[in-house]
């Protein structure tokens, strides 16, 4: 249990009251409390390190923690000092704010932290001062991106009460959800690739044979492209008309640039099977089988790079136009000045303007083909200067869009790397936790049981040994969880335990001296059994317990509990103390009978040690409930289907 | 040529960058929700707590909740962290709605602390009024059985998966037809305010429990 919430405690044991009236049998009483709480002084003391200021220094900034009368709850009247336990290194930035004026962020400071201290001490991040505004404002935005990428990912792992369709979506968008999903995804990009191959293998010249002239292969072998081609384009079309099913918002999805793609792919086709077999219109047709080419991009899917660098384009747009407007420029103006230069002379190629464009164009990428070049001397000063200037005006924008693509991309790897170590992590933190809270209640269940016996015999060593290691805290969340078990009449096991329960189907007859006792209420009357049982054998028992373990000459509490139902998987007895479930011996169990034993060992009134309070002589139970509270060493049931039989 | 071309871009870029500030900074929420409490001292006179306990209580609801108002959600993530077996958000939400008395979503430190005044220092009668309102979902003054219900589930939910006997789906609804049965005196459906200390207050159990945490502060 964190630290920090153990002081909501209180209130969760005082929020229990709430399943009192519920609950059928009585509570186990409290831990006793013996703790002094601390309180604040005057000077601030953040904890531990003293900082004294003026109160009127504090007074400036009266909406402030520190500044208003809600400090008086920090005040410890002892020591006279205002006690914060917060971090101190964080104090200085803000009891700084209180004497310059300007609050500073130092860089050194996680950003998540430093903004938990302010809102603690009720100070707006508005007002740091501008020299470590742009500091605080670019670490806060990296921290709600990486926030952001969490969510995202959480949101992929939720995986209940999902709907087929929207199983089916998530499939689509992230293939690795699945093996279906993966299988699908790579299905349609092995047909994609055999797609475009197709196409490009279309217009290859086959061998030629003597008789025909050389012919693309498209022509020589129409029917196998044509079987080809159909393949695909209905893989294509069953795959859209899936994603069109399973898209959350269909009419988004179909505004979407992937889906048009898609249908710009598979188009064609279509209108091919329709199209007649028109001379005109064929000619048409075949300038459609242009947009086949378009199935490329459905490799974007597939690829994240290529998405990177498509929205890395969206991204730059207003670069791209800036160099697109200023190339154009450029152009029209050499364009002018190399016709001008150029039209003296004979025989010129730059017969117009727009003639010189091509010329212009060529010769500032720098591709230079050579198929237009100035004759005049003019022209080629001209010429000269164009290249020059082409060099420079393509190299500005560039860098711009380089450096997006690159953030983007290292962005898209830090996440992914983060997604990947995120596993590890979350494995790790949950063995830690885990490890200390739920097994820290069950251990202490084992040591009550242990502490009974303990104090039957009377060993008062082992007693306090075994409580030396739970704090009064720990003591009160295993009360708060004992109220709530009682309350519902279940108790928590262990993983481990619950499967074994699970698994022993067979349910053994049981014979014992003690008589049985069917019950007329059916399976909820075992209400508030025993809530360890331990398996062993008295030595004045004649039940044919299995011999459990080496408590020495210590009597043990056994206490068998038996239920059987309609439905349930189940149960023999088991032992808390062993972990595992004994054998108890045969069990007869009849339909919806409850067949419950109990053996009981009186004891002699003792404080018990694990802090709760064993008030009055223990009670064997009647059926009727019990008035005093519980002692935990009385085998006791508020049901009245249970009999006790006590052997000693 | 090329200098004026360096120049224009330069420019453009300036002004391109700009504007991109100016659009995140409006994505990053800037809202600071807070909340002081009134004082110590009429907090005293509202509630049964002496000086110190509300000190200590207040130290723990900030150190939580440092904006000083505790929303459903954190509500649930620190109720939740005492049953780490089982599903506490539901009976968090109850919990919640029995404690924010002015409906607005969140608690305030004098609601919290009022409502533990009643629970912690208050009379057994006061305390079952508590406990009747907390049932009472959709506070008209009466606990139906659905009400009931959904109040039951949400603690059975609590108790998680792996318990012993495991908990079957019909349990929590047979606890109800039994709480009805001793409850409900003129079977009408309906548990009044009457009925509920009426039958409380002849119930020994109940009345022992509801002395159970006197002294838990």
């Amino acid at each position: 249990m964190a630290a920090g919430v153990a002081a909501w405690l209180p209130f969760a044991r005082a929020a229990a009251i709430g399943w009192m009236p519920v609950a059928n049998c009585p509570m186990p009483t409290a831990p006793r409390d013996h703790r002094k709480r601390h309180d604040e002084l005057i000077i601030l003391n953040v904890s531990g390190r003293r900082f004294q200021t003026w109160r009127t220094t504090l007074d400036r900034y009266p909406d402030t923690l520190l500044g208003s009368s809600e400090k008086q709850f920090f005040y410890d009247e002892e020591t006279k000092e205002y006690f914060f336990d917060r971090d101190p290194d964080s104090f200085r930035s803000i009891l700084n704010f209180y004497r310059t004026g300007k609050l500073h962020y130092p860089r050194y400071e996680c950003i998540s932290a430093y903004d938990e201290e302010l809102t603690f001490f009720g100070i707006i991040p508005e007002i740091i001062g501008d020299c470590c505004y742009e500091e605080y404002k670019d670490r806060k935005r990296e921290n709600a991106e990486r926030l952001q990428d969490d969510q995202d990912d959480n949101k992929d792992c939720k995986l209940p009460n999902m709907t087929y369709r929207e199983t089916m979506w998530r499939a689509f968008e992230n293939p690795h959800t699945s093996t279906m999903a993966l299988v699908f995804y790579y299905v349609t990009g092995f047909f994609i690739a055999i797609s475009v191959l197709t196409n490009v293998i279309e217009t290859v010249p086959c061998g030629a044979t003597p008789s025909q002239k050389d012919m693309p292969c498209g022509e020589r072998y129409t029917i196998a492209f044509f079987c080809m081609d159909t393949a695909c384009v209905l893989i294509f079309t069953v795959e859209y008309l899936m994603r069109l099913f399973a898209a959350p918002s269909r009419y988004q999805f179909m505004r979407s640039v992937m889906s048009i793609i898609d249908v710009v792919a598979i188009f064609p086709y279509y209108i091919g099977l329709v199209m007649t077999d028109n001379e005109d219109v064929s000619g048409a047709f075949v300038t459609l089988r242009v947009f086949r080419v378009f199935r490329i991009f459905k490799f974007s899917r597939h690829s994240q790079g290529l998405r990177i660098l498509g929205y890395t384009l969206k991204s730059c747009a207003s670069e791209l136009g800036f160099l697109l407007f200023s190339l154009t420029m450029a152009i029209i103006i050499f364009a002018t000045v190399m016709f001008y230069a150029e039209k003296g002379s004979s025989s010129t190629k730059f017969t117009s303007i727009p003639a010189s464009f091509w010329y212009t164009i060529v010769t500032m990428t720098t591709l230079g083909y050579g198929d237009m070049v100035p004759k005049t001397i003019a022209g080629k000063i001209f010429g000269s200067i164009c290249s020059l200037s082409g060099v420079l005006v393509i190299a500005l924008p560039v860098p711009v869009i380089v450096s997006n693509f690159s953030r983007i991309y290292h962005q898209n790897q830090r996440a992914d790397k983060r997604r990947a170590q995120k596993k590890a992590r979350l494995a790790r933190i949950r063995i830690a936790q885990t490890g200390s809270s739920c097994t820290g209640f069950f251990q202490s269940k084992r040591n009550d049981l242990l502490n009974e016996l303990l104090e039957l015999t009377g060993s008062e060593e082992e007693e306090q040994q075994h409580n030396k290691s739970i704090s009064l805290l720990e003591s009160q969340h295993h009360h708060l969880l004992h109220c709530l078990e009682k309350t519902t009449a279940h108790e928590f096991v262990d993983e481990q335990l619950y499967e074994q329960n699970c698994l022993e189907t067979t349910i053994q007859s049981y014979t014992s001296r003690s008589p049985s006792f069917s019950s007329q209420d059916g399976p909820i009357g075992t209400c508030c059994t025993r809530r360890g049982k331990m398996n062993s054998p008295l030595p004045n028992s004649s039940l044919p317990l299995q011999p459990s373990h080496q408590q020495g000459a210590l009597q043990e509490l056994s206490a068998l509990h038996i239920q059987c139902g309609d439905k349930l998987p189940h149960t023999t007895s088991r032992s808390s103390l062993n972990m595992k479930t004994d054998e108890v011996g045969p069990i007869n169990c009849k339909g919806s009978q409850i067949t419950t034993a109990i053996i009981s060992i009186p004891t002699a009134p003792s404080d018990t040690t694990d802090g709760g309070g064993l008030h009055g002589p223990p009670q064997r139970r009647p059926p009727p409930p019990p008035t005093g509270p519980q002692a935990p060493s009385i085998n006791t049931t508020a049901s009245s289907n249970v009999i006790k039989v006590s052997a000693l | 040529m090329g200098a004026v071309m360096a120049a224009l871009s330069l420019e453009a870029r300036r002004r391109l960058s700009r504007p991109n500030r100016e659009k995140v900074d409006s994505d990053l929420e800037l809202s600071i929700v807070r909340h002081q409490p009134e004082g110590l001292d009429q907090l005293q006179v509202q509630t049964k707590f002496t000086k110190k306990e509300l000190q200590s209580l207040y130290r723990g609801f900030k150190n939580e909740c440092p904006s000083g108002l505790v929303d459903e959600e954190t509500f649930k993530t620190i109720y939740s962290q005492f049953f780490p077996q089982g599903d506490a958000t539901t009976y968090a939400h109850f919990l919640f709605n029995a404690f924010d008395m002015d409906r607005n979503g969140s608690i305030r430190f004098e609601d919290f602390v009022i409502g533990l005044s009643v629970l912690l220092r208050g009379s057994v009668t006061e305390k079952l009024n508590w406990a009747f309102n907390l049932y009472d979902i959709n506070k008209d003054g009466y606990i139906t059985k659905e009400e009931m219900l959904a109040i039951m589930k949400s603690i059975y939910d609590m108790m998680g998966r792996y318990t012993y006997p495991s908990v079957r789906d019909e349990a929590p609804s047979e606890h109800v037809d039994k709480f009805f049965q001793k409850m409900d005196r003129n079977r009408d459906g309906v548990v009044t305010i009457e009925e509920f200390i009426e039958t409380c207050q002849k119930d020994e159990n109940i009345m022992n429990s509801m002395q159970l945490f006197e002294n838990v502060l």
